[in-house]
């Protein structure tokens, strides 16, 4: 295609992104570089059905003054990134010189905010994604082996857990793993200990929460694998079976080789999913044992008090780790086009 | 709303009601405003957008104690004193919310959280209605040595607004204070405020381990299906409680509605008291904020309140206190302070909600938690112009 096609081709997209892609971004880097402003406090009588109190308060016209003097706050530079609410270098370097010991420094560093959601985002995606794969694939094979006429209905169900709205999904299994629940009163029945709950622990909170990462994720992995399988070519299965090679060693020799770009495509469609892990949390209440950065996101933008220049900043934050994240994969992928193309 | 799990919906769908006078369709109050409603329990979130626009994208907000300060902050909200003056001349000193001397909202109900009690249990375990927080934890082990209940308590610790919620009514309980008098600079971790955690922990000894993921919700139903015998949950729960819908046999003759208990020593109940009342968005007409008044003062009137007696603990004329009331009024009497009304509250409030649940998970001291909670108060406090 001639460069001067190919341009007007892509100039609509390239609009769109431009206006909902860069603009956006660009705008909350320079919100993450600013604060509010100082805020002008006086001390007045506030009565009411409780009786009179002197209470402080913001005098709304003096801050209204500084806020339409400079819209955009104060300049803070790097200030929010480096506050304990993020990367919190201060805390991180009293914690290095006060421990004696890594697993010492390593719990004061999990106290943190920000590095307590990433710990949980990064094992959340790099336990949920290979998990995602294998059992992806291992569907998609299971459904593949079936007669003609059973696989419609199979494909039906198991893709319902994707079609199941997150939080909606996750609220019902929320429900279901309460003490009164289900699932909940089995497993208490079959471990027989009353006081076992999947929602009080850290730990069994994590392990409920990758579960379900799994179990909503999965059917997208199944269906663009078994979309892959009917692709493999019958003639080389067909060698393979002459050569003499297991049903395994045809997998892992033929069937697998030959979907690689679809391992490729749906890990990083799994990296940058579930490295925004947020609708569980929700959903299951796990807050107080899991956070994610998307949740700290949310968490700053709720309540009475909005912080946008925090929630910026985690936003900043967050493309830069879905980048590193995606980095090795986009490298790999770029080597194969080139080689491809020699 | 300032409690996303209390189901104000209730008293607040009435009143919106009543102001448009013709269920949920739309009326005209005047030429330019319409009676419609949007009822969500997202509205502290949305509330500064809608009312920052102008016009504004609602003539009113409906607030609370916490919920009404975005809105001042920003100045978004207009003086009544004029439409009072006009149209309801008569309206009590306790309904008006006077800052500065000038009135900027009506408050029409009141909330609090108190405690819940089964009378039957207690009397099996021969034990008084308990007034102070010791007194219900004796009662508590009573009960479980029984063998009545393994987890017999029961309060809003879900962590984030719920649980910040809890610490604030046990440090003012036990005589703490959230703040140093008169400033921003946070005084929460102090012996009161460990001893508030404390206390926290002891009595969720008695609650079912889920105990940090327990909102109102959650609480109402364990209290209906009558696995509780003691619990400390919102007023405005009460009704809900009370009606014969969905409890289970035996829970609702036995359930009393008494004050929150003292604690440690204290004389005032440790409990906050809430006040929900309308304001109206100070980038309108004065025409559309006279007519907005006028529809919600409609809405208000006596033969309403008492049409919806036990709705709602109404601060109204034409309401009469019922059983679903005698906890907050008890609270209210023996003393609780207002929860506090201050521009950095709601900052202190997130980080209380945000940093302590680990303490109960029991990972950490009581001291390492509130320096958390300060440490995190301070960053955020920074962020918005309140400390340096």
């Amino acid at each position: 295609m001639p460069h001067r096609t190919f341009f007007w081709f892509i100039l609509p997209s390239l609009t769109a992104m431009f206006l909902f892609i860069a603009l956006p971004i660009v705008s909350v880097v320079i919100q993450s570089l600013h604060v509010e402003h100082e805020q002008v406090l006086e001390v007045v009588e506030t009565c009411g059905p409780f009786g009179c109190n002197e209470e402080t308060r913001v005098d709304s016209e003096a801050t209204r003054a500084l806020r339409e003097a400079e819209p955009l706050g104060r300049f803070n530079g790097l200030g929010t990134y480096v506050s304990r609410a993020h990367l919190a270098t201060d805390e991180l370097a009293a914690a290095w010189a006060e421990s004696d010991s890594l697993a010492e420094f390593g719990s004061q560093v999990m106290n943190l905010p920000f590095y307590k959601a990433l710990a949980f985002t990064l094992a959340y995606t790099f336990i949920v994604t290979p998990l995602v794969l294998v059992l992806g694939l291992a569907i998609a094979l299971g459904v593949n082996g079936l007669p003609q006429r059973l696989r419609g209905v199979t494909i039906f169900f198991s893709l319902l857990p994707m079609i199941v709205t997150p939080l909606i999904g996750s609220l019902v299994l929320f429900w279901m793993i309460d003490a009164d629940g289900i699932i909940g009163a089995t497993l208490q029945l079959l471990f027989d200990d009353p006081e076992l709950s999947l929602k009080a622990s850290p730990t069994l909170t994590w392990l409920t929460l990758f579960v379900y990462g799994v179990w909503h994720s999965a059917p997208f992995a199944f269906i663009v694998f078994y979309a892959g399988l009917q692709t493999v070519p019958e003639e080389t299965l067909e060698a393979a079976m002459i050569d003499g090679a297991s049903r395994w060693e045809r997998v892992r020799y033929v069937v697998i080789p030959h979907l690689m770009p679809l391992v490729v495509f749906i890990t990083l469609i799994q990296l940058m999913d579930n490295f925004r892990v947020f609708e569980p949390i929700v959903g299951f209440q796990a807050q107080a044992s899991a956070t994610s950065l998307s949740y700290i996101i949310y968490s700053d933008l709720r309540g009475d008090t909005q912080q946008f220049g925090s929630a910026a900043a985690t936003s900043v934050l967050t493309i830069l780790g879905v980048a590193i994240l995606l980095t090795p994969v986009l490298i790999r992928t770029w080597r194969d086009f080139n080689r491809k193309r020699a | 709303m300032h409690h996303r799990q209390r189901p104000r919906r209730d008293p607040v769908e009435r009143l919106s009601r009543a102001a448009g006078d013709g269920g949920r369709g739309r009326r005209s109050a005047s030429d330019t405003v319409e009676v419609t409603a949007n009822q969500t329990t997202e509205h502290r979130d949305i509330q500064v957008a809608a009312l920052t626009a102008d016009p504004a994208q609602y003539t009113s907000a409906v607030v609370a104690n916490s919920s009404i300060v975005p809105l001042l902050n920003d100045g978004l909200i207009r003086p009544l004193d004029d439409l009072i003056a006009e149209h309801a001349p008569d309206l009590p000193a306790l309904n008006r919310i006077t800052i500065d001397g000038e009135v900027m909202a009506v408050a029409f109900m009141a909330n609090a959280q108190h405690l819940y009690v089964r009378t039957d249990i207690l009397e099996q375990v021969g034990a008084e209605v308990p007034t102070t927080y010791e007194e219900v934890l004796e009662v508590l082990a009573a009960v479980r040595e029984a063998g009545i209940m393994d987890h017999p308590w029961a309060m809003n610790t879900a962590s984030g607004w719920n649980l910040g919620e809890e610490f604030v009514n046990m440090i003012l309980g036990m005589g703490g204070t959230l703040f140093e008098p008169g400033s921003a600079e946070p005084a929460i971790n102090s012996p009161e405020g460990v001893a508030a955690l404390e206390m926290l922990a002891a009595l969720n000894e008695y609650a079912n381990p889920d105990f940090l993921t327990f909102d109102s919700n959650a609480t109402q139903a364990l209290w209906e299906s009558g696995e509780l015998a003691m619990a400390y949950m919102w007023g405005s729960r009460g009704g809900g409680i009370l009606d014969d819908e969905g409890a289970a046999e035996g829970v609702v003759e036995n359930t009393m509605l008494v004050a929150a208990p003292t604690v440690g020593g204290g004389d005032r109940p440790a409990s906050t008291l809430w006040w929900d009342g309308f304001t109206i968005a100070a980038n309108i007409s004065d025409e559309d904020a006279e007519a907005t008044f006028v529809a919600l003062m409609n809405g208000l009137r006596p033969e309403i309140i008492t049409a919806n007696n036990d709705a709602a603990v109404w601060l109204l004329a034409g309401y009469t206190p019922g059983a679903p009331a005698a906890g907050v009024s008890a609270t209210a009497e023996a003393g609780a302070t207002p929860y506090p009304m201050l521009p950095y509250a709601g900052l202190m409030h997130t980080a209380l909600g945000n940093e302590l649940a680990q303490f109960l998970q029991g990972e950490e001291s009581a001291e390492q938690a509130l320096a958390d909670v300060e440490a995190a108060y301070i960053a955020a406090a920074r962020q918005q112009g309140f400390l340096e």
